[in-house]
């Protein structure tokens, strides 16, 4: 089971205890009483509203407003309405949503709920990957205790609002993250991305509305509804509030799990959370939010982690996966690994992003090897530019990203691996 | 092909789904725990009981890591060799584990028992390097502790 974090906030102040797991040591907590107050006090246009105003930005990744997108379900409908729970978490550098549905899946169940309550869903799909079988059967049993209690069924803590939860696994692919991919493997096909429109809200899950929120999203609302806009809005930065899980790997002293305030700055994280860098080594990079965002050199970091402020420094939050990179790392190496990765994942669908990745991952492989041509450099900004916006989804943008980035800050280091055809950094760490 | 026990947990799940074709990534998940893999007969026989085409079927297998059209080991043993994995040394653990149980990435060994893969990003950054064990998470390993996780595999 994951590690409860190093530093926690409200969403998982409780994470460390084992009873929180359970019904009875969630309900010990508060649990359900957002909930309790949201169908009792609340109609689900105010309780969009509330949401929407309280600026919650979904943790997914693309950072849209979660108030808003619930905003876009049609109220009246001919037949059911779905929700998506997105628990399909596969950006490199991520395991917060790990956490979440395995030491507090009820605080992700009663976010869920609220959200079925304020968009008229019937039934929520929480789809889970397919590698955290843990995460699954954790929240698979929550929903049984739920459903048990009244609290998941039809009539939710007794008020006749009816909803139900389909836990449902995935079988290992990335794209399935993308929420159009996510809705075909839902419906047992390939998961390649739809286009749009018609957006997941007129036609989503099996044609019927659907709306579909992250893990962490999720984990908010119960707060939000609980305690009120103002409260929330007294974390994190004017546009972007609340906390956020950090998940902090690679060379760093203690790797781990940090829930801070958006806004924290990445060198606080890095140095004063995670410890610094260990072996006597210098920082050299940080990639801020999963292997998709572009990287910030050592001296960069003295930024704040909300994307109105990483935007300047042409990078994002993502889903505030933090990857430090000491100065014995090769930066063609971390190219290569995130190459390999996004040509493997690819669903092949566009021609833009199933060669674009091809190429970019042969390019940096024979850079690396010491077989680069002078050429090189340019040929991968050129493949890169053109694989951006061109595509169904924004897989082929997130595996342009890395490269443009890695490009912008240590060009130089690519140079000399063509200049003297071979790696300038053979300590670092192996491909 | 497909024993009526495997039928019955395929038909509860098919229940849980609006539409029959939703239950398919679950129910090769159940025949391949049945059959160690879903080969043609087998994806021959899941298209009948979802009433598509065994291409339909097939091209769904191919798709997804954890679905196999072939054989497959006992154990399915996945080193993370993503990023913050690789930079703890995941990549001279696997090339440890490919002399240790003297097979490639990719391949099985003779007996049966393992297949050695390398895998994305599972999730378990913070524990570098890992891997995972059919459905189990090894975290924090080093190459001693990596090879007698693997030796005591059934």
């Amino acid at each position: 089971m994951h590690a409860a974090p190093f530093v926690t906030g409200y969403l998982t102040e409780h994470c460390g205890d084992d009873a929180y797991r359970t019904l009875a040591g969630y309900r010990a907590r508060g649990g359900y009483e957002a909930l309790a107050r949201a169908l009792r006090e609340l109609t689900p246009s105010e309780t969009i509203a509330l949401v929407e105003a309280s600026g919650l930005q979904g943790r997914g990744g693309a950072g849209f407003v979660t108030g808003k997108k619930w905003s876009f379900m049609p109220e009246k409908t001919d037949g059911p309405k779905y929700l998506v729970c997105n628990a399909d978490e596969s950006e490199p550098g991520s395991f917060k949503d790990r956490l979440l549905l395995e030491r507090g899946p009820h605080a992700v169940l009663e976010g869920i709920l609220i959200g079925a309550f304020a968009t008229g869903a019937e039934t929520t799909f929480c789809y889970v990957r397919g590698e955290y079988a843990t995460a699954a059967r954790e929240m698979a049993r929550a929903v049984g205790e739920a459903r048990e209690a009244g609290i998941l069924g039809d009539d939710v803590l007794g008020s006749g609002f009816r909803h139900d939860v389909v836990v449902v696994r995935g079988a290992g692919a990335y794209i399935c993250g993308e929420e159009t991919g996510l809705l075909e493997s839902l419906e047992g096909k390939k998961g390649q991305p739809r286009k749009k429109p018609p957006f997941p809200a007129q036609a989503g899950a099996f044609g019927r509305p659907t709306t579909v929120n992250n893990v962490e999203t999720f984990a908010h609302v119960p707060h939000i509804v609980a305690n009120g806009v103002d409260w929330f809005r007294s974390f994190g930065t004017e546009k972007s509030p609340g906390t956020t899980l950090f998940g902090v790997s690679g060379h760093v002293a203690r790797p781990g799990l940090y829930e801070l305030p958006l806004g924290t700055r990445l060198d606080e994280i890095v140095f004063e959370h995670a410890r610094g860098v260990p072996n006597g080594r210098k920082l050299k990079g940080v990639i801020p939010g999963g292997v998709s965002m572009p990287i910030l050199p050592a001296g960069q970091i003295d930024v704040p982690m909300a994307n109105e402020f990483l935007k300047e420094r042409k990078t994002s939050l993502g889903t505030g996966g933090v990857i430090v990179m000491d100065d014995s790392t090769c930066m063609v190496r971390v190219a290569s690994v995130i190459s390999y990765f996004f040509r493997d994942e690819s669903c092949g669908q566009c021609t833009q992003c199933r060669e674009g990745t091809a190429w970019i991952h042969r390019i940096v492989e024979r850079i690396e090897r010491g077989a680069g041509r002078d050429e090189d450099l340019d040929t991968l900004l050129d493949v890169a530019g053109k694989m951006e916006g061109q595509t169904i989804c924004a897989f082929a943008d997130a595996a342009a990203w890395p490269v443009q980035g890695l490009l912008r800050h240590f060009r130089g280091e690519f140079e000399a691996h063509v200049r003297e055809a071979k790696c300038p950094l053979p300590a670092s760490f192996e491909v | 092909m497909i024993r009526d026990e495997t039928r019955a947990r395929i038909d509860a799940e098919i229940a849980r789904f609006p539409r029959k074709r939703g239950a398919l990534i679950e129910a090769l998940r159940i025949v391949q725990e049945d059959l160690g893999h879903v080969g043609l007969d087998a994806a021959a026989a899941v298209a009948a009981i979802f009433e598509i085409s065994i291409v339909e079927v097939m091209e769904v297998v191919s798709f997804y890591n954890m679905l196999y059209d072939a054989p497959h080991a006992r154990h399915h043993v996945g080193v993370c060799t993503n990023l913050s994995c690789a930079l703890r040394g995941s990549r001279e653990m696997l090339r440890q584990l490919e002399a240790h149980l003297a097979i490639e990435v990719g391949g099985a060994t003779p007996d049966g028992r393992i297949h050695l893969g390398h895998e994305e990003c599972l999730g378990a950054c913070a524990w570098a390097p890992m891997m995972r064990i059919d459905d189990e998470y090894h975290e924090d390993l080093d190459l001693e502790s990596a090879k007698r996780i693997v030796d005591a595999l059934d």
